[in-house]
């Protein structure tokens, strides 16, 4: 009863999350809309008698055209040869990041969740300050660390610092979800004489497969939308160049192809979308189900 | 491991516990030395030093504070710096109302907030790179969408670029920025909603408490740990936020959207000027790390002197 609402209330509840989602999904229709617009179509004003104000006729023009059509989903594979290359190295860079840092997430955030220890919240704190330093203020001296690796123009380049960067929020995340398994699980299996190692691998980790999923799903996430910087910086090679660098080839001498370009990202995104996707729920579920609770 | 263990051979069983909890965190820990500390450090030397394209790899010459007075001497810096934090307190400021707003919204009782839910993810899931595009056509002039919607309502008679004049380009800029922000604030806003006990709520509705005092009461003081600790990410992250000012408009016209994380990748990438860009790159760090210790303290004292009134779990 108490989460009944009213006629109204549920009016302006729908109506107040309308606008909020039309502000996160404007871009994209956007996006979609240029993308089915022939180049021409897509560099005409709506057409203007001397004098004439634009009207809403004239303004929806715009959305709609009989020229309309897929073609530049065909067009941009032309345009621009290497974008599958593109798109498999986006979602490479990210895989490989998301493995990657799990590797180090997990033993870390199983310490910080289980155990007492001299230096915990110091080392947490200090952790969790990595996060005042984004990569671009490190650029200079990662630039040399990569070069004198001979790292600089692999996959590396944009493998390496996107792990570094993500693993404090990693440990973070993962730590509340483990701190939720029931301790008495474990100590049942200390009594039965399971080592502790055994213990992590059988006892918590099947457990802990939700909070995973979410920690994984995050990290892939920030692994994709983080590659921008690190690729113009670290890399030259187009061999290696992720989606958000390589998309700038739609950017010509003489015109812009912005509806390849459109039709490029909106493709290019797919495989995070579908992540998400079929993720959705228990990444919504799993971070809503207390995650940040102290 | 465990043999390992057995040969450094601990006292007690407290000893053991932290050897186990350190060798679990070690290989995350190198990392963090290896990528991000050691890199901190070299900015650190960097910065005393006129290194540049050339020498790069060794052989640049130490000069004392030359950087530093350069810097913060220059004719920009007040601005870069005012500028800086206005774009960081504006932004952060929209992110939080409307996360605050998106998850009160989200959290209700409705049908369809499921897909709701997932309907707002997507400036969060989708490269940042790849969302400004998105804007970066919206905001044209000729062909835009917004362009042509605030000429068609009549707020303008003709073409209007959003990122060609000064101030509408920071704003357009603090736009984007609060659009790829919003969703994972409200997403925690939410998530930390669903952790308020259920039983504060049924007490206070059986005593007759309006849903906006309840809002006041119960769900704000419960969620202002989530709020304080988002609020300070967030102010950390839209500080050193770069790739949307960059796509957008490079830190112009005219400098009018350069932050201080735009002019140091300036100075340091597109100038070669490494050390100088070193020096940028160290204001940057104390600067922050002046912020979150205030911001901290000022929250501790606050808390402290008015208890966020309501229920204590």
């Amino acid at each position: 009863m108490m989460d009944k609402y009213s006629l109204l209330h549920k009016i302006g509840i729908y109506a107040s999350l309308a606008l909020f989602i039309l502000f996160m999904l404007l871009p994209f229709v956007e996006m979609f809309v240029a993308s089915l617009r022939p180049i021409d179509h897509l560099f005409s004003r709506p057409k203007l008698e001397v004098g004439e104000t634009m009207g809403f006729v004239d303004f929806m023009s715009r959305f709609w055209s009989d020229k309309m059509s897929f073609q530049a989903y065909r067009d941009m594979w032309v345009t621009v040869p290497q974008l599958p290359r593109y798109i498999f190295n986006s979602v490479f860079i990210a895989s490989a990041v998301t493995l990657l840092s799990m590797c180090f997430i997990v033993p870390a955030a199983y310490a910080y969740a289980r155990f007492n220890f001299r230096g915990k919240t110091t080392s947490l704190t200090l952790f969790l300050a990595v996060n005042m330093f984004s990569g671009a203020v490190l650029l200079i001296p990662l630039y040399k660390l990569l070069r004198s690796y001979g790292l600089l123009n692999t996959y590396w380049a944009m493998i390496i610092p996107g792990v570094a960067f993500l693993i404090p929020t990693g440990i973070w995340l993962l730590k509340s979800f483990l701190e939720k398994i029931p301790y008495e699980l474990e100590e049942a299996a200390f009594v039965d004489g399971a080592s502790r190692l055994y213990t992590l691998r059988r006892v918590i980790l099947p457990l802990a497969v939700p909070g995973l999923i979410v920690v994984g799903v995050a990290m892939f996430i920030g692994a994709y939308a983080q590659q921008f910087l690190f690729a113009i910086t670290f890399n030259q090679n187009r061999d290696y160049m992720p989606l958000p660098a390589g998309i700038f080839e739609f950017i010509g001498y003489q015109t812009v192809l912005w509806n390849e370009m459109m039709a490029a990202s909106l493709v290019g995104v797919l495989p995070v979308l579908l992540i998400f996707l079929f993720m959705q729920k228990h990444l919504i579920s799993g971070l809503t189900s207390g995650a940040v609770k102290e | 491991m465990s043999s390992l263990l057995q040969m450094l051979k601990p006292k007690t069983k407290s000893q053991t516990t932290t050897m186990f909890a350190w060798a679990l965190i070690a290989p995350a820990a190198l990392v963090m030395f290896w990528i991000v500390l050691w890199p901190l450090y070299e900015t650190f030397r960097l910065s005393f030093t006129n290194s540049n394209l050339g020498t790069l790899m060794g052989g640049a010459d130490f000069v004392g504070w030359e950087n530093y007075e350069k810097a913060i001497g220059g004719r920009k810096f007040p601005a870069i710096v005012t500028r800086t934090f206005y774009w960081m307190f504006l932004s952060v400021g929209f992110k939080m109302i409307l996360g605050l707003i998106g998850a009160t919204l989200l959290a209700s009782n409705i049908r369809g907030r499921g897909i709701m839910r997932a309907l707002v993810m997507p400036p969060w899931i989708v490269p940042i790179a790849i969302g400004c595009f998105g804007w970066v056509w919206l905001y044209n002039g000729h062909f835009g969408l917004l362009s042509n919607f605030i000429e068609m309502v009549g707020i303008t008679d003709g073409p209007f670029s959003f990122l060609a004049y000064k101030q509408s380009a920071f704003y357009s800029a603090v736009v984007t920025d609060v659009w790829i922000g919003t969703p994972m604030v409200t997403l925690f806003f939410l998530a930390a909603m669903q952790g308020v006990p259920k039983d504060l709520y049924e007490a206070a509705y059986v005593d007759g408490a309006s849903r906006w005092y309840r809002f006041r009461r119960i769900t704000l003081p419960q969620i202002m740990p989530t709020i304080v600790s988002m609020a300070l990410l967030s102010a950390i992250w839209t500080f050193n936020s770069f790739e949307i000012i960059w796509i957008l408009t490079e830190g112009g016209p005219r400098g009018a959207t350069t932050t201080l994380i735009i002019d140091t990748f300036k100075t340091a990438i597109f100038s070669y000027k490494f050390g100088a860009g070193a020096t940028r790159a160290v204001l940057v760090v104390l600067i922050l790390g002046v912020f979150s210790v205030i911001y901290l303290t000022v929250l501790g004292r606050l808390t402290k002197k008015y208890n966020y009134g309501g229920v204590q779990k």
